[in-house]
């Protein structure tokens, strides 16, 4: 089929049929903003922050799910655009809390990007203002529907990727929420806490437990790495700061997971800091473990097996390994085992 | 052999009024003087005059016998079944007939009518499909079978039909569209949901003659090349999906429905899916949503139904109303005779739901192009009590308020649009000079508020706080620049909004502001609400020139806020009145008249 040639703030582009205007602009290299756009998803057009000015249209068209036509005529940051989308966010903010100083989204707020971008500090609406009660009773991640604006990204995930079915819109008009069937908190529902309406959330609606209070994005270097918990592969970024772990995000380039994680790799990450977490080796001393060095240690397994082999042949041993252990270690590991004679050999993996 | 035939409406408006009761009284009266094999008693679907309900239509007299009331049934049946004379105290009288009319011809309610979509209605038994076929039904289905697919949404496209559901888009290219979609399989789709306060056309049409739509249906599957649809009934209306079940089996049993229909080897099913009540589920989207089992809310178009429809596939979607007038466009010579009634631009006929302060509630079918004036005076016999006419709300919380000086406009899709308002679905809500315009924006507004589906931001929120400014206005704690920030955000919605709902609730804010502005300037700069509703602007008193001092003013008060000795003239303390209105309503004078408030610092000076 034929391209389609198109006219976006003046520049020409050429883009095959089904391309949506948001993806043409982006093509050119014209930013857009959006809230509700999610390429994994079927357009949504909800937030309606992304409508732009289309020559001929009786309205603002939304660009995530308008189609390009031929010859068609675009502006995206006309007059009439501009006033639109000022007013989608002095909307959005006469009812969203503005606490942006303590708020852990702050800095990778969509909505604060796009007040920055547009010049809006506040709203100047009086009136109702939704005052939810947080969800925070799940051990991995706070739901503050105060701050949702209901851009539907999580629902779309969760009903559509996931298939988990945990979250969907409730009530209608101003008192319209996103959340669990009847109410319930989110544990109490069919979450599987893949998190992975977490990642998507524009706002600081869906945070994350693990790193509240312990730094800011611009803070925290991101460190890719794959995750260990299985033979998946997911690609991941750790976040760190001052040497420890306190997120992890995924990566939505990952060629194993294009951005989805599952809840050990999302929000698993508690144990690398953990006090409970053995760092030395211990050897069991008149029945109680005592701390050894290394060498110690495996002077003692490696006497011990010989004893072994030597009293009963090698089929007597059986190595297991840990699923937390890189994919190379786990290799490794089998081949000591092998080389010292068995093939009794297993992994704890299990997700 | 049957002699008489007893058409009682067992539609919903005269049901509410009697008709039931009315209708047993028939049954045992008939029993009592063995007339049950003489007199056939039949609950037909709705005449329209639901003003004078319950009504019953005796053939082959032609006596429109209205008002009844159970009691009135033996006299009925003593004078006019045994002894052949009319009960003339029970014929229609009113204001506009000098002598009580007998029939419908002679009831002015009915002289500038069009029955078309209603041609049944009232006349046959809604539950008898051989009533249906001796009318005409089911012809246009079988001349349709032996046409091309294409000749069907020609002749459709021919008759100029625009979908009668609101919007008005050309049926013909709808079908068109859908037919030249590609698709393994495809569905027509009825669109019942309705929802318009004081909106009741497809109701009726359903009730009345559930045939007609089945058989519009069919004609639509046949050109699209459908083998299923789905009827979409809010569960609201009982009655009429009790009727299209009954009307499905029939069709069935006749082989108008099921497999290889008349032996054309056509294979068609319907669905019916109940509505749970949200009026955004009238929006085409959202309806497919619902029928899919997902929340009722509208995804963004394109692509549009016709491409990608119900689950995907190809889908006609088109109104009640709609459907009902394609038997009539597609029976032999029916082209011709449909396209001679209405415009240029908006062929036919169009049902419209006369509500409010209007002399004759009820359903009136009208050729397009007619104008607002002849349906609310001359059918709808003008307005209740007397009073002024002011404006009347056509299109419903989509629709917009049309003032007095426009009501000589021809009643089409573009000349509503062009006054700010739209065809809507049909329903008209008439207001006098006692309905707040200020009052009824913010009605219909909290109305689509409440039932905005919640996804769009501009609907959503904007609709609330378009809402909180109108309540600030009506409580007396307007602001000067509250009319530039509705204004402002009602453009903002009709401008971005996803769906037609969200881009045409703030019609009604916009249309009063433009007609009825001094009304909104009074209430924010004078706190005065002159029509007497918002009642923090308002005091009542009592006219000195005349009251007569009859005492029933202060009868009826339930605060007792009104003195006054009998024959005096009584005087109403504001400081106990709470503005009820039940003293306007009692007094015979008229003598009790809305004033501003007096205000502290009105009295200090």
């Amino acid at each position: 089929m034929s391209t389609i040639k198109l006219t976006i703030d003046g520049r020409q582009v050429e883009v095959e049929p089904g391309t949506t205007i948001l993806e043409a602009a982006r093509k050119l290299g014209i930013d857009i903003p959006t809230f509700c756009h999610d390429p994994e998803l079927a357009p949504n057009g909800a937030c309606r922050i992304c409508v732009v000015e289309v020559e001929k249209a009786r309205a603002l068209v939304a660009s995530c799910s308008a189609p390009v036509a031929p010859d068609m005529v675009v502006y995206t940051e006309s007059e009439r655009v501009v006033q639109a989308r000022k007013a989608i966010l002095r909307l959005i903010l006469a009812n969203h809390p503005l606490d942006c100083i303590t708020c852990e989204k702050t800095g990778e707020c969509k909505l604060q990007d796009y007040c920055y971008r547009y010049g809006i500090s506040e709203s100047d609406f009086e009136g109702e203002v939704k005052d939810l009660p947080l969800d925070d009773t799940n051990p991995f991640y706070i739901r503050d529907m105060n701050k949702c604006i209901l851009c539907g990204r999580c629902v779309g995930r969760c009903q559509e990727i996931n298939g988990a079915g945990a979250i969907d819109f409730i009530n209608r008009g101003f008192n319209t929420v996103v959340g669990p069937a009847y109410g319930d908190p989110i544990e109490k529902s069919s979450c599987v806490f893949c998190g992975m309406c977490v990642d998507v959330c524009p706002v600081g609606a869906l945070v994350p437990k693990a790193g509240i209070g312990k730094g800011r994005p611009w803070e925290v270097k991101k460190v890719k790495t794959i995750c260990p918990y299985c033979g998946t592969g997911c690609s991941l970024y750790l976040h760190v700061k001052d040497g420890c772990i306190i997120g992890a995000s995924p990566d939505f380039d990952g060629p194993a997971n294009r951005g989805h994680l599952c809840s050990k790799g999302r929000f698993g990450w508690d144990f690398v800091h953990s006090e409970d977490r053995l760092t030395k080796p211990l050897i069991k001393k008149d029945g109680v473990f005592v701390e050894a060095s290394w060498d110690e240690a495996l002077d003692l397994v490696a006497e011990k097996v010989r004893d072994l082999i030597k009293r009963y042949g090698p089929d007597s041993l059986m190595g297991l390994s840990s699923a937390k252990a890189t994919n190379e270690e786990n290799y490794l590991f089998q081949k000591l085992m092998r080389s010292l004679g068995t093939n009794n050999v297993d992994h704890c993996a299990r997700l | 052999m049957y002699e008489k035939h007893l058409m009682i409406c067992g539609a919903t408006g005269c049901l509410s009024s009697g008709s039931a009761k009315v209708h047993q009284a028939l049954v045992e009266e008939l029993a009592k003087h063995k007339l049950e094999k003489k007199c056939r008693l039949v609950m037909t679907g709705c005449p329209g005059f639901c003003e004078v309900g319950p009504i019953i239509v005796i053939y082959p007299d032609e006596v429109f016998y209205c008002r009844l009331k159970p009691q009135d049934i033996p006299e009925l049946v003593e004078k006019h079944l045994l002894g052949g004379e009319i009960v003339e105290r029970l014929l229609y009288k009113g204001p506009d007939v000098d002598a009580p009319a007998r029939f419908y011809d002679t009831i002015p309610f009915y002289r500038k009518q069009k029955f078309n979509v209603l041609r049944n209605s009232g006349i046959i038994d809604p539950e008898n499909i051989d009533e249906y076929i001796m009318r005409g039904g089911y012809r246009a289905l079988s001349r349709a079978l032996k046409m091309e697919p294409m000749e069907i949404i020609d002749e459709v496209k021919r008759s100029g039909l625009r979908g009668r559901g609101g919007a008005g888009f050309p049926t013909g290219l709808k079908w068109e569209f859908t037919y030249k979609a590609v698709g393994d399989k495809k569905y027509v789709v009825c669109n019942a949901d309705e929802g318009d306060p004081g909106a009741f056309m497809d109701r009726s049409i359903l009730e009345g003659d559930p045939h007609a739509v089945l058989e519009g249906m069919l004609i639509a599957a046949r050109a699209i090349g459908s083998d299923e649809g789905y009827i979409y009934c809010r569960a609201e209306y009982p009655l009429a999906i009790k009727r299209l079940k009954t009307a499905i089996a029939q069709a069935e049993e006749y082989g108008f429905v099921g497999e290889n229909i008349l032996g054309y080897g056509f294979n068609f099913k319907f669905n019916i899916k109940e509505g749970a009540g949200a009026f955004v589920c009238g929006e085409e989207t959202a309806l497919l949503a619902s029928i899919e089992g997902k929340r009722g809310m509208p995804r963004p178009r394109p692509p549009f139904p016709a491409t990608s429809g119900l689950w995907g596939k190809p889908t006609v979607i088109n109104n009640v109303e709609t459907y009902a007038n394609i038997p009539l466009i597609l029976r032999e010579g029916g082209l011709e005779e449909f396209v001679k009634i209405g415009t240029e631009g908006s062929k036919g006929t169009k049902v419209f739901a006369l509500a409010g302060k209007i002399r004759n509630t009820g359903l009136c079918e009208v050729p397009m192009g007619i104008t607002l004036r002849e349906i609310i005076f001359d059918i709808g016999g003008g307005i209740k009590g007397g009073r002024e006419f002011k404006a009347v709300q056509a299109g419903g919380p989509s629709g917009g308020c049309i003032p007095a000086e426009k009501l000589d406009l021809p009643v089409d899709y573009d000349s509503l649009t062009q006054a700010g308002a739209i065809m809507g679905s049909g329903g008209l809500v008439v207001m006098d000079d006692r309905t707040c315009m200020v009052d009824l924006a913010r009605y219909f507004l909290s109305f689509t508020q409440k039932e905005s589906c919640g996804k769009c931001i501009p609907c959503r929120e904007g609709t609330k706080r378009m809402l909180e400014i109108l309540e600030r206005i009506t409580e007396g704690l307007g602001k000067p620049d509250d009319l530039d920030r509705l204004q402002e955000l009602a453009s903002t919605i009709k401008d971005s909004a996803l769906c037609g709902l969200g881009q045409t609730c703030p019609n009604p804010v916009l249309s009063t502001i433009r007609y009825f502005r001094h009304e909104y300037e009074e209430h924010i700069n004078e706190k005065f609400c002159r029509s007497g509703v918002c009642k923090s602007l308002f005091d009542y008193f009592i006219d000195p020139e005349l009251c007569n001092g009859c005492t029933r003013c202060a009868r009826i008060c339930p605060v007792g806020a009104i003195s006054g000795e009998r024959k005096e003239t009584h005087v109403i303390d504001p400081e106990i009145c709470t503005r009820c209105g039940s003293c306007v309503e009692r007094c015979r004078q008229e003598a009790i008249k809305v004033t501003r408030v007096r205000r502290e610092a009105d009295v200090n000076h």
